[in-house]
């Protein structure tokens, strides 16, 4: 078992995991938003797969990776569109329309695909735009870390730029009173409505670029499901953030080197079934859950629509 | 506050304002007038309309009909941005701060509409002044939600008057959560406002505190106008005449018949009560402690002892622990340390049903919550705590009669006004609803209630009805302890009082003439410092 600490599979484990969290840190980061506003997406998973499917479509047909990285943004706030127009506008309940809008994103995406290169089955082949030069001279930590693409770092810093806008801007102030108390924020004269719709379509435009990225730096290819439940590591990686946006970069690594570990442990030798491998996130969610549940703190008003005057 | 106070005319005038909800016509054609430098007081009943028309000062409701002058020029309310915008700044009575925000970051919510950066200096500069001029004492990056009650809502007022430019400052019943020295504190800062030019606008259902705060009183009843006193009939007239006045206005041709019940809302007065035979301890709590939780007051070494046929109090502001206490003696909730007696048998291991059989009860304050189940109908509720129980089940199906007859019964004896007992039971007002509460904890042979807030949001008449059930009960040998937040109440009832501060007794009184101004010291007191515990007088 020495190998495992073997430079391939270091190098494999620290790169897969950093490419698997990428689309965890920009949809949690999103949901965070949007949890923080009282608006909770069980849909997440959906607005990825959105932006997955349309992504991997723009860029196929463009050969552009970055119109299909905005075409990510577009497919899942669209997604989250129908979301806020239903919870936010119609006060339906959100956890049902959520629900609802996973299932349709699945269906959707999955017949579209069906329907248009289910025979082709093409692939993007790696990806070239993103790139920055240079960095990857760097031995070990070079080949894993540093030749990341930009959307790498913009997310990185979007969790700093997001976690400033939350606590130091009144948007970010009336996000978090949105989730927390609407009334006193309808009373202080801001529109509850307007706060939680932008904080949504936020979560949605977020999760479809995670979705995006997935399909074009990770995978290189669109297939039924893909998001593999990441939707949900996504919302738990936001609760655990108690709000506190830069969080999430560590809930995304961890949670996107336990995605990896199975194709690490492949590229070595070691034969585990992929079955079991693929079991871990969750196992690593339920565990984390366990040993953090006291730190989780969710807002008040989460997932309860706002009608003036009723308690 | 940069009006002039010596404007002549007023500054915002209400004209026929009506507004219906459905089945119920909740401001009919009311006018309201406020000038700069006064207080108005809004005095009427609950119900009467009171809420529904501030909302509409305030923008959150509009009105059917009516119309708002402002300065003489006709405006349009239409949201809470525009009446912020116009200076009206409103303290809702139930406090709308974000707990989880500090208190600059509350004062600042939605203050320029921006979504630009926050301005900390000026806004810490603002904090400073108002701070000054209500003479507050917590610093601007508290937590809201640590803060004590009635700092919490002199943030409220700070809130209201944030904008620089406040013309009109609207208070809901704001002494519903102030101990008495708190309401010394409220009308020394009421003074400072009016002096500052503010029309003020106070909302009360009590008379004393109308006629004591207030320059210019109007009286709703059913959603209507039914009088006003402007400062030339309040000045020079004794209170007990100007009371006099009021409730006629309040309650018309009742009002003779109501004199009594008035009297504990007008003018607290320890009452001669008869005096009990007082039997063995009933009920008896030693050493209760609880941790607190998220939303639960934690309490420590809280010990209490009620005898049969006496009515003890539970005075203190709410929230300090009272209904914690409640739920512990009642069995719905386990302590971390000590023990529940009742007639020297420990019940503390035993559930919410063993209690009850062995005659211990609780009516909960949380009526349309844990007390009833809205869409069931009154029957049903009357005997939602012994579901599956004989004579109303037998052999796992309900007996529709015997559960009927029952709910007959007690509708009959504590005169609930519905039409039938088949009534889905989120129809009957608040005051019949907690007659079917008392009804059904009355019901078989209780031997101590634990009573939480039994009047709250009542009307008097039905609060003196139910003050009266409790009276007679302890005559015929019951152990009550109440728990309320009107000082005036459990003066009026109660043999004895102890007091709640932050999860713990403060100290314990019995009931004699003067006594509000003991309980309120003890109210602000931490047990064993200050104020020695311990009965007194």
């Amino acid at each position: 078992m020495s190998d495992l600490l073997s430079q391939d599979f270091l190098t494999a484990l620290i790169a897969g995991g950093l490419v698997a969290a990428v689309p965890l840190l920009y949809a949690s980061l999103g949901e965070l938003v949007a949890e923080q506003a009282g608006v909770l997406n069980v849909g997440l998973g959906g607005y990825m797969l959105l932006g997955a499917f349309l992504a991997f479509v723009i860029t196929y047909n463009t050969g552009s990776e970055w119109l299909g990285m905005l075409a990510g943004i577009v497919a899942g706030a669209a997604g989250a569109l129908v979301m806020a127009v239903l919870c936010v506008r119609m006060n339906l309940d959100q956890i049902v329309i959520g629900i609802a809008i996973l299932l349709v994103a699945e269906g959707a995406t999955s017949l579209l695909h069906g329907a248009a290169y289910a025979e082709s089955r093409p692939s993007l082949g790696s990806p070239s735009e993103l790139a920055i030069p240079g960095l990857k001279e760097i031995p070990i930590l070079g080949e894993s870390l540093f030749s990341q693409n930009a959307i790498v770092y913009i997310g990185i810093a979007l969790a700093f730029v997001v976690g400033w806008v939350l606590k130091r801007t009144s948007a970010g102030l009336s996000i978090r009173a949105a989730g927390e108390r609407p009334e006193a924020l309808d009373a202080a004269g801001v529109s509850v409505t307007a706060t939680r719709t932008w904080a949504t379509l936020c979560a949605g435009g977020l999760a479809g670029l995670g979705g995006a990225y997935l399909v074009i730096v990770g995978a290189g290819s669109f297939t039924p499901f893909i998001t593999q439940g990441s939707g949900f590591i996504a919302i738990v990686i936001a609760m655990l953030s108690r709000g506190r946006a830069p969080w999430t970069i560590v809930g995304a690594v961890l949670f996107g080197l336990s995605l990896s570990v199975a194709t690490a442990l492949q590229l070595i030798g070691v034969n585990i079934q992929t079955d079991y491998v693929q079991m871990l996130p969750f196992v690593v969610v339920i565990v984390v859950l366990v040993l953090f549940a006291r730190r989780s703190y969710l807002p008040s008003a989460l997932a309860l629509p706002y009608v003036r005057g009723e308690k | 506050m940069t009006s002039d106070p010596t404007s002549a005319g007023p500054l915002l005038e209400l004209h026929g304002i009506t507004k219906a909800f459905p089945g119920v016509l909740a401001n009919d054609r009311v006018d309201l007038e406020l000038r700069a430098g006064e207080v108005h007081a809004l005095l009427g009943e609950n119900g009467a309309g009171k809420s529904t028309l501030i909302s509409i000062l305030s923008g959150m409701y509009r009105p059917d009909a009516g119309e708002i002058r402002f300065q003489g020029r006709e405006v349009e309310i239409d949201s809470p941005r525009a009446a912020i915008e116009l200076g009206i700044g409103t303290v809702y009575q139930h406090l709308t701060l974000v707990p989880t925000l500090s208190v600059l970051e509350n004062l600042m919510l939605g203050s320029h509409g921006g979504t630009g950066r926050l301005d900390l200096a000026s806004a810490n500069d603002r904090f400073a002044e108002l701070a000054r001029l209500l003479g507050v004492d917590f610093a601007s990056g508290a937590r809201a939600g640590a803060l004590a009650l009635g700092q919490q809502q002199q943030v409220e007022i700070m809130k209201a008057l944030w904008r620089q430019g406040s013309r009109v400052l609207i208070l809901d019943e704001p002494t519903s959560m102030l101990t008495p020295q708190g309401y010394e504190e409220l009308r020394r800062e009421l003074e400072h406002l009016k002096d500052g030019g503010l029309a003020v606008v106070l909302i009360t259902h009590k008379l004393h505190e109308a006629i004591e705060l207030g320059d210019r009183v109007t009286v709703l009843r059913a959603g209507r106008k039914v009088g006003s006193l402007a400062p030339d009939d309040l000045r020079g007239r004794s209170e007990s005449e100007l009371s006099a006045r009021i409730v006629e206005m309040m309650f018309g041709e009742q009002a003779a018949e109501l004199a009594d019940a008035v009297e504990v809302e007008a003018a607290p007065a320890a009452r001669e009560s008869p005096r009990r035979e007082l039997g063995a301890v009933a009920l008896r709590v030693r050493d209760l402690a609880l941790d607190a939780d998220d939303g639960v007051v934690g309490l420590s070494g809280v010990g209490l002892e009620v005898r049969a046929g006496e009515i003890v109090g539970i005075a203190g502001v709410d929230g300090n622990g009272q209904r914690e206490l409640a739920e512990l003696i009642a069995g719905q909730r386990r302590p971390r340390r000590g023990e529940v007696l009742l007639f020297d048998e420990d019940v503390t291991r035993l559930g919410v049903r063993e209690r009850e059989a062995r005659g211990l009860r609780y009516v909960t304050d949380d009526r349309l919550g844990e007390g009833t189940v809205g869409d069931l109908d009154v029957a049903m509720n009357a005997v939602l705590k012994r579901i599956g129980r004989a004579p109303f089940w037998r052999g796992g199906t309900e007996r529709r009669e015997e559960i009927d007859r029952f709910a007959e019964g007690l509708v009959d004896r504590f005169d609930v006004r519905t039409p039938s007992v088949q009534t889905r039971i989120a129809t009957l007002s608040g005051g019949n609803v907690q007659k079917l509460l008392l009804a059904r904890e009355f019901a078989g042979e209780p031997r101590a209630v634990v009573f939480n807030k039994p009047t709250h949001g009542l009307d008097v008449r039905t609060a003196e009805f139910v003050r009266e059930q409790i009276r007679e009960a302890a005559g015929a040998g019951l152990a009550a302890l109440v728990i309320s937040t009107e000082i005036e109440e459990l003066v009026d009832l109660c043999d004895r009082i102890a007091v709640m501060s932050r999860g713990e007794v403060t100290g314990e009184v019995e009931n004699s003439p003067g006594v509000e101004e003991r309980i309120g010291a003890l109210m602000v007191a931490r047990a064993g410092a200050g104020v020695p515990a311990g009965s007194a007088s």
